[in-house]
């Protein structure tokens, strides 16, 4: 067709429409070229800032995983630790002690020098202590070896996170305790092995010893209660708009509540949490039931949303076949509509799950931050949850607390891609196209 | 004791479809002609037992706390709340539920042990009675509804009836959602307004919402103009929106039309990646990388930049709100007719000019839907500003300066125990209500012009 054309026109007079569309054709494929270049651009962007984010964190945190230990050969000494007053006793004392043993040129009278040394170690080492002579006081009297965590700054040491070359009034270690780690070191003290605390700690001011198994827990209930909540009643809600929903002002009305709810601002659903929840009901705060509650009002739309998708890509056929058969209403849609649409039901709750569980600023308004050392036994017990346990590391001074927000954050987006793994895999798996 | 109740629920409703299913499969064994199945009896003895029941047990719930805490004050020795007012009242009332829990400061006075050991004994009563009642009530319910058992009983319906019910009251939630927060925003506004009066909030030029902690403090009032912290909501906004509409733009625009198959791919899941990363995140981001950055380089090039500069915040706030605007532009572009794109490409239009000239304009609705819903976005979000931007309202539209936010505000005024006859809590829920109008305006707006410009093309 088109060589016909062309030869159909043996002599192309000057100024046709074929010259100006030749003549402008560099110039229009140029400002082609520099869309593509610009959209390339914008794409590469955002790739960029993904790497610099993933980046950033892996670089901070990973040094979190681990924390520095040293091994030592501590003698219980009756006297500090008498058996008739445990648990109580002087286990820091029998720490320092023992500490002040592996190193040269530190006199033990000395108490300047001891208690620069017994920064040396966690605070939290001298309970690692307690519990083992509590369980068994036959330790006490003998000499027992026990790995426990040294202080932030010694951590941050033995990580190269302290500059040696910094002159010392602006570094946090001085010459001779940098000295004594070095002594440590050379005699095969020090270890650093993987950070469990970090699982299996509660939090605690200190950075070494700090870790999120309440929040863990915390979420765990505020997630369970979210679930159990906006599951039932987002299908509910779902089936009854798709299905049984009469074409009227009321249902109409239903839904753009609905369509708004999904937008408003997390924050305020805190304010409503506040106000009703802890003010009228007078429900506790900080309590993961609250917060559950709270994360599932926000939860319902996207399960509402995701379920009637479900329930539309059902073809109308498996609906005739059972109407045909004599089966109610009803019977249609709960014994053959649901649960074909139950795979796609999952995938949406899940992924509504996975946002609940980064969902910040509503637990900081119903006091889900607060400093928790302990972890929450039930969902009525005061606890944090994992994004708020991130708020609240990144907000401390402490220095320790940096790679630990990061650990803290990696460890959250890992279970964010394991849940949205699951749910890719139970759309795969199940999911059928008609 | 509530949670044996509920239990006990359970058992009894369980009980109940046991029985009743087994007496229609009586039926049907003795030759009977059934209208419902047995299963259907069965479900509506455990459907009717546990529906009204367990209402009953939220009801008393909720109000059992409040009126076990009104016995208990009104049970105290007469003379000992004489002196003490309404705040005082409360703390009193506090200190006897810590006791009953068992966590004793000091000496607490007798008449205050007396009253904790009678507020658990009240809980312990209130908490039989639950039980009582509710193996009462359901024992008594399933009762009826075994007599119900009958050939000719329309225990499907009845079933049906129930569930169509329980999905009616489901789809209503929304609502209550809706109106509970309307409801909990407009009390405590105006309560605060009460307090302060509502041209100083809506007009005012100063927030610094310090509460005087004794009488006679300077400078004791507090200033509660909401415009500064509207003003920094709206900068932060404006940085996010200068950096996420050309991006996302562009990107969803080579995306659907540029891009070779397998960069679309691996593009699409790493802006859902992009999209899926919670804002506590970005914010930690933002302190951790770009807030230094943007010091660093404006130290480089002799500006002085804030250490919380609007900036930091709102330029993470837009990678946030990338895959945002890039996914509407998507969705945009492709409800585009077909035959647009064709006519366009057919008259010898290059891919660009197509793009540009003929799909662009026609998606623009749907485009302009997608950045409203951005801003509303960007205007809401929190945790980014909370952890990034500043605490203190300027007025001031340099973007590196430090500014706050009206969600900045409303977390930092609400974060610990402050209670709730407070003007400063009380201020955070006139903040909230002005962020919800806000918000709600727009997105109602933008969901209007995205539904109508759908409907215009399908």
């Amino acid at each position: 067709m088109a060589d016909v054309t062309a030869g159909s026109d043996p002599n192309p007079k000057t100024g046709s429409t074929g010259d100006v569309v030749r003549a402008s054709l560099a110039r229009r494929n140029r400002k082609q070229t520099i869309l593509q270049v610009l959209g390339l651009g914008a794409i590469s962007f955002a790739f960029l800032m993904l790497f610099i984010l993933i980046a950033s964190l892996v670089s901070t945190g990973y040094q979190a995983f681990t924390q520095t230990h040293i091994t030592l050969e501590v003698f219980i000494d009756p006297e500090e630790v008498p058996l008739e007053r445990l648990p109580r006793g002087g286990f820091d004392d029998v720490l320092d002690a023992s500490l002040a043993a592996m190193l040269e040129g530190v006199d033990p009278n000395d108490r300047a020098t001891m208690r620069a040394l017994g920064n040396l170690l966690s605070n939290g080492a001298q309970f690692k202590l307690r519990d083992r002579v509590v369980e068994d006081p036959d330790l006490v009297g003998q000499t027992v070896t026990i790995a426990v965590p040294v202080s932030d700054p010694y951590d941050q040491l033995n990580k190269g996170l302290i500059d040696r070359e910094t002159p010392e009034q602006y570094r946090r270690l001085k010459d001779f305790e940098i000295a004594w780690f070095d002594q440590l070191t050379a005699s095969d003290a020090i270890s650093e092995p993987l950070n469990i605390g970090l699982i299996s700690n509660p939090d605690s001011r200190f950075p070494e010893l700090a870790g999120l198994k309440g929040a863990l827990i915390g979420s765990f209930w505020a997630l369970l209660v979210c679930f159990l909540i906006s599951f039932p009643l987002g299908i509910g809600a779902a089936i009854y708009l798709e299905e049984f929903a009469p074409k009227n002002k009321f249902s109409d009305f239903v839904e753009v509540n609905i369509n708004n709810l999904a937008a408003v601002p997390s924050v305020v659903f805190g304010l409503l949490a506040l106000a009703v929840f802890i003010g009228w009901f007078g429900l506790p705060r900080s309590a993961p039931f609250v917060g559950g509650m709270t994360l599932a009002l926000m939860t319902m739309p996207t399960i509402i949303i995701a379920t009637r998708a479900a329930l539309k890509a059902v073809p109308p056929s498996i609906r005739e076949a059972a109407l045909g058969v004599g089966a109610s209403k009803h019977q249609v849609v709960f014994g053959h509509v649901l649960p074909l649409a139950m795979p796609g039901i999952l995938t949406g709750t899940i992924i509504g799950l996975a946002q609940a569980l980064g969902e910040t600023a509503p637990l900081l308004l119903i006091g889900m931050n607060a400093f928790i050392t302990s972890a929450p036994s039930g969902p009525f017990d005061s606890a944090t949850a994992l994004p708020t346990q991130i708020f609240i590391w990144a907000d401390s001074p402490e220095r320790g607390f940096v790679s630990r927000t990061s650990a803290a954050i990696l460890v959250l987006l890992g279970f964010l891609i394991t849940m949205n793994a699951v749910s890719i895999f139970l759309r795969n798996k199940f999911e059928r196209s008609w | 004791m509530t949670a044996i109740a509920f239990l006990a629920l359970l058992c009894v409703s369980i009980l109940g479809y046991l029985l009743n299913r087994q007496a229609a499969t009586r039926l049907r064994a003795n030759g009977t002609r059934l209208h419902s199945v047995p299963g259907y009896h069965g479900l509506y003895a455990l459907l009717s037992t546990i529906v009204p029941v367990a209402v009953l047990v939220v009801f008393w719930l909720m109000l059992q706390g409040p009126l076990i805490d009104r016995f208990t004050m009104s049970g105290l020795p007469a003379g000992s709340l004489d002196e003490v007012d309404a705040g005082g009242r409360q703390l009193v009332l506090t200190e006897i539920k810590s006791i009953a829990r068992g966590r004793i400061f000091g000496n607490p006075e007798a008449w205050k042990v007396d009253a904790a050991d009678r507020y658990v004994w009240m809980h312990a009563v209130a908490g039989w009675m639950l039980l009582g009642i509710v193996t009462v009530a359901s024992l008594g319910i399933v009762g009826f509804a075994r007599s119900c058992v009958a050939a000719d009983f329309r225990a499907r319906h009845g079933v049906e009836r129930i569930t169509s019910g329980l999905m009616l009251f489901c789809s209503t939630i929304a609502i209550f959602t809706t109106l509970g927060i309307i409801a909990a925003l407009l009390f405590e506004s105006i309560r605060f307004f009460e307090r302060v009066p509502i041209t100083e909030f809506l007009f005012g030029l100063n927030w610094e919402p310090q509460i005087p902690l004794r009488e006679d403090q300077i400078a004791a009032e507090g200033a509660f103009g909401w415009i500064p912290v509207f003003l920094g909501t709206l900068v932060i906004t404006v940085v996010a929106l200068f950096l996420a509409v050309p991006v996302g733009l562009l990107s969803a625009i080579y995306l659907n039309e540029f891009a070779p198959s397998r960069l679309r791919a691996v593009a699409k899941p790493v802006l859902e990646i992009l999209a899926g990363v919670p804002t506590v995140v970005y914010g930690f981001f933002a302190i951790l990388v770009v807030a230094p950055a943007i010091r660093s380089f404006g130290a480089t090039l002799g500006i002085p930049v804030s250490p919380n500069t609007a900036l930091a915040a709102g330029s993470v706030m837009g990678i946030m709100l990338i895959p945002f605007i890039s996914s509407f532009t998507d969705d945009a572009l492709s409800a585009v007719p077909k035959s647009l794109r064709d006519g366009a490409l057919a008259l010898g239009a290059t891919r660009a000019e197509t793009v540009l000239n003929v799909l662009f304009p026609a998606a623009i609705p749907g485009i302009v839907g997608g950045i409203l819903l951005a801003i509303s976005r960007a205007i809401g979000e929190t945790m980014i500003v909370v952890m990034a931007a500043g605490l203190i309202a300027s007025l001031t539209i340099n973007p590196l300066d430090s500014v706050t936010t009206v969600t900045v505000q409303i977390v930092t005024l609400l974060i610990g125990d402050t209670s709730f006859d407070n003007p400063k809590t009380l201020a955070a829920f006139a903040l909230g209500m002005m962020l919800f109008i806000v918000t709600l305006a727009i997105n109602v707006f933008a969901l209007r012009i995205v539904r109508k410009y759908r409907e215009a093309y399908e």
